[in-house]
């Protein structure tokens, strides 16, 4: 096995034990980048000189015994997320020359932690898309056949950690743009509840609904960086006061007797057939490990989508008036096309005459699809269903038709409404070999569940160390 | 639903060309014409959800605190004069 295709678990026991140092776990990352990313466009921005520095740093630091949490691991990031020194583009030529003053909070924890920053990974601009092909300087590809989109927004996170060009990767989730990419691509992703995770210094998309994840190969991973990232910020009034959790501390108790629910309108006739059998044989496989498994009805899943396709761009046009031009970027003439209909969409439902008929509805009905969810956890103590209803589907197939494009996020916006949390994990594959995903969603700060279910769900599977044929 | 796309634009101080006008307008009218299915919702006497974890006032100290310097907070200006933004006069 190559040191770039470890999880930070492996790794961190590696570096620790001095079976390899983090300069040779960096360069190996760096040259799997060097290698591929030229024909699948994860990252806009690699940062070798900074990476190999820090590496060097890191092994000094680890030969004085010092235990820091990620030390030495390479990871990347979404390029929404500020970081002092280097370029942070949200994929947009508004913001093609931009580098900031500062590090945000969940960048500077990474730091803190003794991780590696490897590069900034593509995305669809401004975290607008759902299938990575809305950036300003090109799609990204799925590693698993070069002619399917990689899902989006976060692609270039979800595609870096899925062909082994860093050890895991941190992405934003506003109605499913960390979930579906990892779907897409076979690795894991975690959308925690919103506020766990501080969103100061990432770029704005919506702010009532942006959930700040990550991308790992393994569940474990992912309980370990949630570990690191969550948490109060006094930077970020709505980041949660609540205690965090060692995440990793349910991770093996099994889910015999657990109650898991089937939200039967997730799973309607609309499905991929291929999705829905890889659904229901992960079912089994949840009932064969002592689930008790149910039906449960969220009767307002059908207005998710118009719910959220008012809220979000009402908080797009707001947060996208700051793009002046003056005290930084390029002016609003450089916004792409998906940018500028979301800001004439949002600036429309906000405007007077049509706020409540728009923006305060759909914020009512809010109120309606979290009171769904709340129900349901009376009744069972988690929920699972596809993340998306059909395959990766071929690059320029939906670029035309936006509406069908958002429609792709029928299963996963629903969660970010609700504010609940939701862990995507590999499910199979279909027959053309693309992987499928399945999400399970639970309470508010249900994260250590969700762990636990997504583990003893993979220590049966193993899908993870399936790897695309680069 | 029909949307009117220059009105739009100005409003958001956007600048559309003709084809991008009646490109938008179409895609939008199409958009806005699906999210009016929440009209079969009752939602009389349903209150809005603004915040979704239930914090209500988060307040901070208000006290003056070391921040980015002049000079980094005019790092990535275009466009600046004795260390002032610089930008197009607005009364003539």
């Amino acid at each position: 096995m190559n040191l770039n295709q470890l999880t930070i678990k492996e790794a961190k026991e590696g570096l620790r034990s001095k079976k390899f140092s983090s300069i040779e776990l960096t360069k190996a990352c760096l040259e799997q980048i060097k290698k591929h990313n030229e024909n699948l466009n994860a990252f806009i921005t690699i940062t070798e000189k900074g990476a190999l520095e820090s590496a060097k740093k890191a092994d000094e630091l680890i030969s004085d015994k010092q235990d820091l949490p990620f030390l030495g691991i390479p990871i990347a990031l979404k390029d929404l997320f500020s970081t002092k020194g280097i370029k942070t583009s949200a994929a947009s030529n508004v913001l093609r020359d931009y580098v900031p003053e500062y590090d945000a909070t969940v960048v500077r924890k990474l730091k803190d932690a003794g991780a590696i920053i490897i590069g900034k990974t593509n995305l669809d601009a401004w975290a607008h898309g759902s299938s990575g092909e809305n950036s300003d300087f090109g799609p990204t590809k799925n590693p698993w056949n070069k002619e399917y989109v990689p899902g989006g927004s976060s692609s270039g996170s979800a595609v870096s950690v899925a062909s082994d060009m860093c050890i895991v990767s941190t992405g934003t989730d506003t109605g499913g743009s960390i979930r579906l990419p990892a779907s897409f691509n076979n690795v894991v992703g975690l959308k925690p509840t919103y506020g766990r995770v501080s969103r100061y210094g990432i770029i704005a998309m919506a702010s009532s609904l942006d959930s700040i994840g990550h991308f790992t190969k393994t569940v474990e991973d992912s309980a370990l960086f949630l570990n690191i990232t969550a948490g109060q910020d006094k930077f970020d009034a709505s980041t949660l006061l609540n205690p965090i959790d060692n995440f990793t501390k349910d991770l093996n108790k099994g889910i015999k007797g657990l109650k898991i629910g089937i939200p039967k309108e997730f799973v309607t006739s609309d499905l991929d057939k291929e999705v829905k059998v890889k659904f229901e044989e992960s079912v089994k496989l949840l009932v064969d490990l002592g689930a008790i498994i149910s039906e449960i009805s969220l009767p307002h899943t059908e207005y998710g989508i118009a719910a959220y396709y008012i809220i979000q761009p009402s908080e797009v046009s707001s947060n996208l008036a700051r793009y002046d031009g003056i005290r930084y970027g390029n002016d609003r003439s450089f916004f792409g096309d998906e940018a500028k209909r979301r800001i004439m969409l949002g600036t429309f439902t906000l405007s007077s005459g049509y706020y409540d008929a728009y923006y305060k509805k759909a914020m009512a009905v809010r109120t309606l699809i979290k009171k769904d969810f709340e129900n349901a956890f009376q009744k069972v103590n988690a929920l699972i269903s596809p993340v998306c209803p059909t395959l990766p589907w071929k690059l320029e197939e939906k670029i035309n038709d936006p509406l069908k494009m958002y429609l792709s996020d029928v299963l996963t916006v629903t969660a970010n409404i609700a504010g609940i949390p939701s862990l995507s994990i590999p499910a199979g594959f279909s027959t053309n070999n693309m992987p499928i995903g399945i999400q399970i969603m639970g309470k508010q700060l249900s994260e250590s569940l969700l762990f636990q279910i997504g583990n003893a769900f993979e220590k049966q599977t193993n899908f993870y160390k399936q790897k695309p044929k680069l | 639903m029909k949307i009117d796309a220059s009105r739009v634009a100005k409003l958001a101080n956007l600048t559309l060309t003709q084809p991008e006008k009646e490109k938008f307008e179409k895609q939008l009218s199409e958009i806005l014409s699906y999210v009016e299915k929440l009209k079969e919702v009752d939602t009389k006497n349903i209150e809005i959800t603004s915040q979704v974890t239930g914090l209500e006032n988060v307040t901070k100290e208000d006290k003056a605190k070391p921040s980015l310097s002049q000079e980094e907070v005019l790092s990535n200006a275009k466009s600046q004069h004795n260390g002032l933004f610089k930008v197009k006069a607005i009364l003539e």
